[in-house]
């Protein structure tokens, strides 16, 4: 089998990046949308909690809604999906093997490819907790899914670890649905999840945010029946402290504490990653370092907001669709993005500078929390590209800067080998 | 009923006996207290083939363990298990180590283990490049082989029970009668009789011969726990084989192996407890496995750990196996403190039990109607372990092998089904997880469990909220609150 | 007077604000950083308000699954736990459509309770 552009996953970054190239001009009957999953939507049919597409339609959505929007999109654009399709390998010169109950096993190539896989959650076995090994211990994202898409309680008296976006909206849907929170525990001096959903799902129900605390011990045998907490040492790489040690009986723990991009298919491809995302490393067209290989959405880096997953996933199809279409355009030169102070990460990594250059985003984020900030990109030589001034940045929200396309030109004539992007603290106190 | 054989333990020991006996003209029974085969020692250990060098000559323990050696690999071949004979080094840093590999390899000659060498620093690193810098020399056994100790466990009860075998799950024994040489074995509700019994209850064993009626038993069990932890498949080529640390007084030492499944394994430590049944693992103890494991590799990063474990052995507080005929109630075989290399060892431990039973006066015939296989029409092979070729027609004949379910270990809903429609029946999520793997991989079950428990409901027609991780009060999930 | 501790959603910022009431009137809001810090904090704490999301049992031919359900504007905070009973006794029918009302004015008049999903069957 033959397709111009396949794309690897069916939830909002894959038919985000479908439309986008059909936009482009890219006939939807060249494209196939692979889903390994019943339905397209990816994990937004089980988020029905509302936030979503504040940026994208400026109104507030649940997850499926959100969804449903992009499939509509999707169909009325004839863009074939093929559901119940898992992408089992993928060469760095385009071929897909995948499997599914209407097709069988299957080999494909294509003249482009675009990965949006998403990405997983970290587990216990990441995290090694000692203790036993009972039933009753979920990620949240799986608790989430017997409650609202199977209909049934993962359990009654319930622990949090990690205070993740999803973990505080499971703290409040359990607690909706009867169960009772009775701690989310964090390791870091800071919560990893949205200012908001800190007020709206544990301040609204009173359940305690422990802050520089872990979980040290999982009890019983068939059942959880409880758990060990203890405060950790914030100057003895968060050791836990003995003394701080207390029990709760609970009946369920939930683990909220990271998700990972689910980049072993790109792994497989032999394709360069970025250590700090675990997603690829790319340009500003999404492209990755195999030819024709695009990734965006969580697959690419772990995004706070969906709308920025659509955002990301058009900049990709329409790359997609240009090369297949045959306008791309031309790389002068290649600059990288280094990461300066306070900055964890950026995306995209490297721009490739063309004559007829688009204005572009940097997306990043930081690596702690700082208060009274500029956040500034400049080139190596010091000639600053783009500054903003924020009252406050947070390793949990994803922030941007605008390079125009004026800059970009000039950098062609430098000697210019990267560009810095880097967070200046101008006063108050920084945490 | 009365059977021939009733087999007290359904670990590998138990199981392997069973199996051997099925080939033959008689009726066997097992009971297990457990849900499933293999939930003891056999589920959680080093899954490692021992080559025989470790255990003192003329012991019970060295001759079964080369015996051992041989018929597992013969035995996961026939029952189409996956093994790799992928050698091992005993990895020495210093002169005091180099003292003892010399007599491991002298026991190991002793033994009979074929093509066992000393190897210098620089043959040792072209073999292991991973491998600390400070390794001097190492005992490689070419023989030492890796496969899943609860994967041919499971494969052998199934040829087990497609030849006849009759297996009682959830059946604790708690009594013991004897009637002429007829032996009524009960949990309380319930009697088997049989006119031999076999008894493989590992960590329980001693406990167990006490019920049979053993008066001054001699033999007692030291639960010895040792923990463990599995990485990530990025990992499991950082070994090519199986790597131990020059052994101390206690087990083995902690080692560091590929995994027959493509995963590293480190550990175990080795701690005496006070209950057989307690599998928890600790901080401390995780920390001194990867210390060890760092000390075999340094590059050993458990940032890239997928999950730990620990399982308990049982130590007896004697050196050897003690497997015999019992002397107060003839017809009973204890089978008593057959720790490590227990595992490596079953197959020739069967070999030998059978050979007590026959001593003891149990007369087998061959039977003509032998199955060799784990199903009356073969051994099913997994998808993901099937070619290319192979993948192509399973999912023509059956689209539900085009449903992957488990996405880290690519298990399909096929795979599945046909674990839970199997011989013994996988109706809990870790049943299904040990024979399909299906939530072994790197996500854990996150994705995958709540779909396997709902495939578990509809094939079994039950509700979600009585389906359990294994058994017991190990519930995954309850109705929702309805006001 | 009373004193109210909240945190600010409007951004990252998350500063901690204390507000003094009396007798349910905001006089004063310290900790804001900023102007929309203090009007977050009077309109919340005044009349708090949140969208409801849940979901409600459909039926359809193949049988019983889940449909997620939204107010369609916000209700006042304290009416979610009793508006969650309401929802556990309601139930819709197959085909539906996102934003068809299943429950018409939900908790106060004019707000519904809608589909979030497409049920086709």
């Amino acid at each position: 089998m033959h397709k111009k552009l396949i794309i690897i996953g069916g939830g909002p970054a894959g038919l985000s990046a479908a439309c986008a190239a059909v936009d482009r001009g890219l006939s939807a009957s060249d494209i196939l949308v692979l889903e390994r999953d019943s339905e397209p939507g990816g994990i937004l049919n089980q988020c029905i909690h509302a936030g979503f597409g504040l940026h994208r339609f400026g109104e507030e959505l649940s997850g499926p809604e959100y969804a449903g929007r992009y499939i509509k999109m999707a169909r009325e654009r004839n863009i074939e999906i093929l559901t119940y399709s898992m992408v089992l390998s993928l060469t760095d010169d385009r071929c897909v093997t995948f499997v599914s109950p209407a097709l069988g096993y299957t080999k494909a190539s294509a003249d482009a490819v675009i990965l949006a896989m998403g990405c997983r959650e970290r587990t216990r076995g990441a995290l090694n907790i000692p203790g036993s090994r009972p039933a009753g211990i979920y990620t949240a994202g799986c608790a989430q899914r017997y409650v609202n898409i199977e209909g049934f309680m993962p359990g009654h008296r319930v622990v949090i670890l990690g205070s993740g976006d999803i973990g505080l909206i499971m703290a409040r849907r359990m607690t909706l649905e009867g169960a009772k929170v009775l701690a989310v525990c964090e390791i870091m001096p800071y919560s990893g999840g949205l200012a908001r959903n800190i007020a709206q799902c544990l301040d609204d129900f009173d359940i305690p945010l422990m802050l520089s605390h872990t979980v040290t011990r999982i009890h019983g045998k068939e059942r959880v029946q409880g758990v060990t907490i203890a405060q950790v040492d914030e100057n003895n790489g968060r050791r836990p402290i003995p003394e701080t040690e207390q029990y709760i009986e609970c009946d369920t723990l939930l683990l909220s504490v990271g998700l990972i991009p689910e980049n072993e298919l790109t792994r497989g491809a032999n394709i360069a990653l970025d250590r700090m995302t675990s997603g690829a490393a790319v340009n500003q067209y999404r492209e990755t370092s195999a030819e024709g290989i695009y990734a965006a959405g969580n697959v690419l880096h772990v995004h706070d907001l969906v709308d920025y997953v659509s955002e990301e996933a058009e900049i990709a199809g329409y790359a997609a669709a240009d090369r297949i279409l045959g306008k791309s355009k031309e790389s002068k030169k290649t600059v990288d993005i280094h990461t300066g102070f306070g900055v964890r990460y950026t995306v995209p990594e490297r721009i490739d500078l063309s004559r007829d250059s688009e204005p572009l985003k940097i997306f990043f984020r930081s690596d702690n929390v700082y208060k009274k900030v500029q956040l500034i990109a400049e080139t190596e030589s010091g000639k600053i590209l783009a500054k903003r001034t924020k009252t406050a940045v947070a390793p949990g929200e994803m922030e941007s800067l605008e390079i125009k396309s004026d800059d970009i030109l000039d950098l062609i004539g430098t000697d210019d080998k990267f560009i810095r992007v880097y967070i200046k603290e101008f006063g108050g106190d920084a945490k | 009923m009365i059977y021939d054989v009733l087999i007290i333990g359904a670990g590998c020991t138990g199981v392997m006996t069973a199996r051997l006996l099925a080939e033959k003209n008689c009726t066997v029974a097992v009971v297990e207290a457990k849900a499933d085969v293999a939930m003891g020692a056999t589920c959680a250990n080093s899954a490692i083939v021992h080559a025989g060098y470790d255990a003192k000559p003329g012991t019970l323990k060295a001759k079964l363990n080369v015996r051992g050696n041989v018929l597992m690999k013969q035995l996961c071949r026939q029952l189409g298990v996956e093994i790799k004979e992928i050698g091992s080094h005993v990895v020495g840093f210093n002169s005091e180590d180099r003292k003892t590999l010399e007599g491991l390899l002298d026991k190991g000659i002793q033994n009979g283990v074929e093509g066992l060498r000393i190897i210098e620093q620089d043959e040792l690193r072209a073999m292991e490049p991973n491998i600390s810098p400070e390794a001097e020399c190492s005992l490689w056994a070419p023989t030492t082989a890796i496969t899943c100790p609860y994967g041919i466990t499971i494969a052998a009860a199934e040829n087990a029970v497609t030849n006849g075998v009759h297996f009682y799950f959830n059946f604790t024994v708690t009594g013991a009668s004897h009637a002429g040489n007829i032996h009524y074995i009960s949990n309380g509700d319930e009697t088997v009789a049989a006119r031999y019994v076999v008894n493989c209850a590992g960590v329980n064993s001693a406990v167990i011969a006490s019920i049979l009626g053993e008066n001054d038993f001699p033999l007692s069990i030291i639960p010895r726990r040792g923990e463990y932890i599995v990485l990530d498949k990025v990992c499991g080529n950082m070994a090519n084989s199986t790597l131990f640390v020059c052994p101390s007084g206690r087990g083995k030492g902690i080692l560091v192996s590929p995994t027959v499944d493509g995963n590293l394994i480190i550990g175990p430590n080795a701690y005496p407890i006070e209950d057989g049944d307690d599998t928890s693992t600790t901080p401390e103890g995780l920390e001194e496995i990867t210390a060890g494991a760092k000390k075999i590799m340094p590059s050993v990063d458990t940032r890239m750990a997928i999950t730990s474990f620990s399982g308990v052995r049982p130590t007896p507080n004697i050196y050897d196996f003690f497997i015999e005929e019992s002397k107060q109630i003839p017809g009973i075989i204890n089978a008593v403190g057959v720790e490590s290399p227990g595992f490596a060892a079953s197959p020739a431990t069967a070999e030998y039990i059978v050979g007590l039973l026959e001593e003891a006066g149990l007369v087998l015939t061959d039977r003509e109607d032998y199955i060799p296989t784990r199903r009356p029409d073969g051994n099913h092979i997994q998808f993901n372990r099937m070619t290319d070729e192979e993948r192509v027609e399973a999912c023509k004949k059956n689209s539900s092998y085009g449903k992957i379910v488990c996405r880290c270990e690519t298990v399909t809903e096929g795979d599945l089904i046909d674990a839970i429609e199997a011989p013994i029946p996988a109706v809990t999520i870790d049943m299904l997880k040990k024979r399909t793997r299906a939530g072994m991989g790197r996500c854990q079950g996150g994705f995958c469990s709540p779909r396997v428990a709902v495939l578990i409901a509809e094939h079994t027609k039950k509700s979600l909220a009585e389906i359990t991780k294994f058994g017991g009060n190990s519930w995954l999930v309850s109705k929702r609150t309805e006001d | 007077m009373t004193t109210k501790e909240l945190t600010c959603v409007v951004c990252p910022a998350g500063c901690r604000l204390k507000v003094t009431l009396d007798g349910g009137k905001v006089v004063g809001v310290e900790g804001n950083t900023c102007a929309r810090g203090k009007t977050y904090a009077e309109s919340e704490i005044t009349h708090p308000v949140r969208t409801l999301t849940s979901t409600v049992t459909i039926i359809t031919k193949s049988g019983k699954k889940l449909l997620p359900v939204r107010t369609d504007k916000p209700i006042p905070r304290e009416s979610l736990l009793e508006a969650m009973k309401i929802i556990r006794s309601v139930s819709a029918n197959a085909p539906i459509k996102t934003g068809e009302i299943i429950v018409k004015d939900f908790i106060e008049a004019g707000t519904n309770l809608i589909s979030c999903k497409d049920e086709t069957v």
